[in-house]
């Protein structure tokens, strides 16, 4: 889990709206601070920030409205131009290209799924999704192809030629999420994509979206304003507030060790149960092995109806099913009452 | 994005307090200028004639350099706008053909008919089906009507003849409109050097551009087809523009992570996506284009527009509102039309099985081809088929002559006192208060009344464009204007606000109205002139009635909207606090719906303006006149000169009021 090929790096990228704001920060070295930037009158949409997103992985960007993760995520895809920083798609710097550079790398790498779905309303849902491949200049035959085996893949055969608006809301965002895939993206951006949804019918869409990763394993990039959503679905999290990336860890990082007062706020009501993995209270397996299995990745609170039948020890198992370690029925106990 | 631009714009404090004890400093001093002025400073109240701005010459001098000298080297300026006017004529002639002469060989009275026009019941047919396909059987039988109306009363020859000119004038307007839209919305730069150009280009009467496009582009109907572009393509930039930056900021990121190119974005994504706001600007098109035909039939249009024309010239009333009628059915078929398909979203087409095939693919199209054929083969043996029968046209034309000399027989001394009564006891002090202020104070206090509702910028802008006024020589002629525009508006106003305070909150009333107002706004201004004259022959009454009329609709429109849009919980909270009925509309409605009021009065300015120029015909003294006189002897500066004083006084009043309406918002805390 060490070393992984990181696919999107982004350092010291910062986001300043307002006139000559390139100009102000270079005149404060490159990093001003809030007070400086309101006093100018300009906003700090997106301050400092770094991160890496490793290949096969979602990585959540969590905060609240106005802490700047929209514009984020369209400085990591380019739609909006960062005012200083650099941005690395597999060590390219996407800042260095030009513009026709970058609708190759986006018309063949770049897939995001939006919040209001943009659907174009003129077209099909056969139409939307082939619509991609369309630009890029693909013949009718073999995109309609594609296009029916993705609208499969994302549950929606037999809609092909109905229009958007005859659509709810979740079958528009299916549509949305399949068209984002029609191009097979390495990178795939999803801002917000369940926001705009009524909760069951985005808890049905959480889940269909692991189903869909746990099959396609594309590289995510996550943006939602839902702190349970982020625990759900992120291997790792990056938490915003005014622009800036307060903490980015392992949802357990995060519920364990929150880093500020401000990201406590967030985990405090979070079962520590449902966030920490097998493998964070596992001990070292000694003596005898345990029959009952878990696996490492399972969290305490889908582990714990497995002692109900008594045992006292399960077997931690990593994906290969060698055994890593043990959970004992006491630590998971003691979790559990922490709440 | 959406989240990270919440920072508060923070309201002004509005300088209320000096702003009452400024108003009286300023008013004291007007009125002492005015009073005694008149001894002391003759020059505040007639412009010196040794500075005044030799306008007319430049701008005649300019037009003459552009006919006898501009040129790009290869070919003159001439040669360029007259190739445009050739270029126009050649879909020109076929539609002409096809609707009215049908194909000639040959010149003059000597021409041979080749291929004869299409036949009225083809017409009628095709339009049905438009009509049919757009908007179902209700549409398709309205739509069927109007044209059948046209041929019944004789006008199908010079309604065909108007629609020729319409066919070819919208699609251009369409197509120019929209590329300079979204020139405009890629460039900012282009946007900001066209708004000015279209705000001129809509506040300047018709008939000052007239004369130059005569020269330009020749005598006759592809002048009149500029024209109307000209006219028509201003609203179209506009909402091009405003419906494309409406298009969601997600469907513009779409087009750019899909990696849309620019030509990709701009007609695969943006276009379509604003396809159905686009569409109320070709419904404006089509509504603004028949009602510059009409006018344009003074430089050579013919059709409809001439038949008024020519009958109000021999105060033939039955024959002029003959046409008008006809105008009236033409203009409800087209935009009928244009906004049946406007509404119309794609039909879901799921569930059936996909045929292919011309039959199926096409069935309307077919449909018209048959119908086509089948009529003209018939109309070789049958000429009743060919055109409609003479013998049994209906003409009205007597009945409405009639019908006038019995109004006037009985009731010539009603009218003629209530056209007196309102002459002497409001309208001529009016006008007599208005010639006798001085230029200079009046300017001051536009400029000051700017300042105080915008700051500087507005003041300077206001205190400009009238100085610029009275130093071009217009200010008697632009004080007859104000004096006709504002008796106008005024009588506007004190009709539509009580109509609109009446029926804003009775539904089906409402919609009533709100039929009626649609079809008097459809009308082409040309039409109003009509029964005005018929009652009160000419003046300035019958004018400023025929302003009236055209303007009314604007000010029931906007003070509707005004009330409906007022918070219903605002009116609740009123009730639970125990108002009256009047205090909830004096205190409460009204006050709140005072922004879109003021907005209802822009518009009802505008419209007055407009149709002030047009009432030059019933012997008006204002600019319009002078407008109408330059059009008449060719004199392009004269027109321009005197047709930008009127565009002046139009912009003067939107800023001003805009200005006003946003300040009322602000201080309503509705912005």
């Amino acid at each position: 889990m060490t070393q992984q090929e990181a696919k999107l790096v982004c350092r010291n990228v910062w986001k300043i709206f307002g006139d000559d704001a390139a100009e102000f920060l270079s005149s404060h070295n490159g990093n001003p601070s809030l007070d400086n930037l309101s006093a100018a009158g300009l906003v700090g949409a997106v301050r400092d920030v770094n991160l890496q997103v490793h290949a096969g992985e979602i990585f959540v960007i969590m905060g609240l409205s106005g802490s700047g993760k929209s514009t984020l995520v369209r400085c990591l895809s380019r739609l909006i131009e960062p005012t200083a920083g650099e941005i690395l798609f597999k060590g390219e710097n996407l800042l260095a290209a030009d513009e026709k550079r970058m609708i190759e790398i986006r018309r063949h790498h770049m897939g995001m799924v939006f919040q209001h779905f943009a659907l174009l309303p003129h077209m099909t849902v056969l139409e939307n999704v082939a619509f991609p491949l369309d630009v890029q200049g693909m013949a009718r035959a073999k995109r309609e192809e594609r296009a029916r085996q993705i609208i499969d893949l994302v549950g929606l055969s037999g809609k092909e030629d109905f229009f958007p608006r005859e659509l709810s809301g979740g079958q528009q965002q299916r549509v949305g999420i399949a068209r984002s895939l029609a191009v097979e993206p390495e990178l795939w951006f999803l801002d917000e994509p369940f926001s705009a949804l009524d909760p069951l019918i985005r808890r049905e869409m959480q889940d269909e979206f692991a189903r869909l990763q746990s099959v396609l394993k594309k590289t995510i990039i996550f943006i939602t304003h839902d702190f349970d959503e982020a625990i759900r679905l992120a291997d790792r999290i990056a938490i915003m507030k005014d622009g800036a990336v307060v903490q980015a860890g392992t949802p357990e990082d995060i519920v364990l060790a929150p880093a500020t007062d401000y990201v406590a706020e967030f985990t405090r009501n979070v079962p520590k149960a449902k966030v920490v993995k097998a493998q964070a209270l596992m001990k070292p397996a000694k003596g005898r092995i345990p029959k009952a299995q878990v696996s490492a990745r399972a969290t305490i609170a889908d582990s714990a109806p497995l002692f109900r039948e008594g045992a006292a020890k399960l077997a931690v198992i990593d994906e290969d099913g060698s055994v890593i370690g043990v959970l004992e029925r006491a630590d998971v106990v003691d979790m559990m009452m922490q709440g | 994005m959406a989240d990270t631009h919440n920072s508060a714009v923070p309201v002004q404090p509005s300088p209320r307090v000096n702003g009452v004890a400024a108003w009286a400093l300023v008013l004291c001093v007007f009125a002492l200028l005015w009073l005694a002025g008149s001894s002391v400073a003759d020059w505040a109240f007639d412009y010196p004639k040794a500075f005044m701005i030799p306008a007319k010459r430049w701008i005649g001098d300019g037009m003459k350099w552009l006919l006898n000298e501009a040129s790009f080297g290869l070919f003159t300026f001439l040669d360029l706008t007259r190739f445009i006017a050739a270029v126009i004529d050649i879909p020109y002639r076929t539609a002409l053909s096809l609707l009215s002469t049908g194909f000639l060989q040959g010149q003059g009275s000597s021409a041979i008919q080749i291929v004869p026009p299409l036949p009225w019941i083809a017409v009628i047919g095709i339009v049905s089906l438009i009509g049919y396909h757009a908007g179902g059987r209700k549409l398709a039988v309205l739509v069927g009507a109007c044209f059948t109306f046209l041929a019944v009363f004789g006008q199908w020859h010079s309604a065909m003849v108007t629609l020729a000119s319409i066919i070819v004038a919208v699609p251009m307007g369409v197509m120019f409109g929209l590329l300079l839209g979204i020139m405009a919305f890629r460039w900012p730069a282009f946007e900001r050097a066209i708004i000015p150009v279209l705000d001129l280009m809509q506040t300047i009467p018709v008939f000052a551009y007239l004369v130059p496009i005569l020269f330009l582009f020749g005598f006759g109907p592809t002048a009149a087809v500029v024209a109307t572009l000209i006219y028509a393509l201003p609203p179209m930039t506009r909402v091009t523009i405003l419906s494309l930056r409406k298009v969601p900021s997600e469907i513009v990121d779409l087009g750019n992570m899909i990696g849309c190119n620019r030509r990709q974005m701009t007609w695969r994504v943006m276009v379509p996506s604003a396809k159905d706001s686009l569409m109320v600007g070709v419904n404006q098109v089509i509504m603004l284009s028949l009602n510059m035909v009409i006018i344009a039939s003074m430089i050579g249009a013919g059709g409809l527009g001439f038949d008024v024309l020519s009958a109000l010239r021999r105060l033939n009333i039955g024959a002029g509102l003959e046409a008008g009628l006809a105008i009236v059915a033409l203009a409800i078929a087209l935009d009928r039309l244009s906004q049946a398909y406007a509404n119309r979203a794609a039909q879901p087409h799921h569930g059936e099985q996909v045929k292919t095939g011309f039959i199926y693919r096409h069935p309307y199209t077919l449909a018209a081809i048959v119908l086509v054929l089948l009529t003209m083969t018939a109309g070789v043996f049958l000429s009743g088929v060919q055109d409609y029968p003479p013998d049994a046209v209906v003409s009205t034309g007597p009945f409405w002559s009639d019908l006038v000399s019995w109004i006037n027989v009985n009731f010539y001394d009603t009218l003629e006192g209530l056209k007196n009564a309102l002459l002497l006891n409001a309208m001529i002090p009016f006008k007599r208060f208005l010639l006798g202020l001085p230029w200079l104070g009046v300017i001051g206090l536009i400029a000051f009344a700017g300042y105080s509702l915008g700051g500087l910028r507005l003041a300077a802008t206001v205190g400009t464009l009238a100085f610029l006024i009275a130093a071009t020589g217009q200010w008697e002629k632009a004080m007859i204007t104000t004096y006709l525009c504002g008796s106008a508006v005024v009588l506007a106003s004190l009709i539509g606000i009580p109509i609109a305070i009446l029926v804003a909150e009775r539904d089906r009333m409402w919609r009533v109205v709100q039929v009626i107002i649609d079809t008097l706004q459809t009308l082409p201004s040309f039409v109003y002139l009509m029964p005005a004259v018929m009652l009160f022959r000419v003046g300035d009454f019958t004018a400023m009635i025929a302003v009236v009329a055209y303007a009314v609709a604007p000010a029931i429109r906007y003070t509707v909207l005004g009330l409906q849009n007022v918070d219903p919980r605002l009116i609740e909270a009123g009730k639970t606090m125990g108002c009256t009925p009047w205090q909830l509309l004096t205190r409460i409605r009204l006050k709140l719906a005072m922004p879109e009021i003021m907005l209802g009065l822009n518009q009802t300015i505008m419209f007055a303006l407009s149709m002030l120029v047009i009432t030059a015909l019933v012997g008006t003294r204002d600019l319009g006149q002078e407008v109408y006189i330059a059009l008449t002897k060719a004199d392009t500066g004269r027109g321009l000169v005197a047709g930008l004083a009127v565009a002046f006084i139009g912009i003067i009043a939107d800023r001003l009021i805009s200005a006003g309406a946003r300040r009322t918002r602000q201080s309503l805390g509705l912005a």
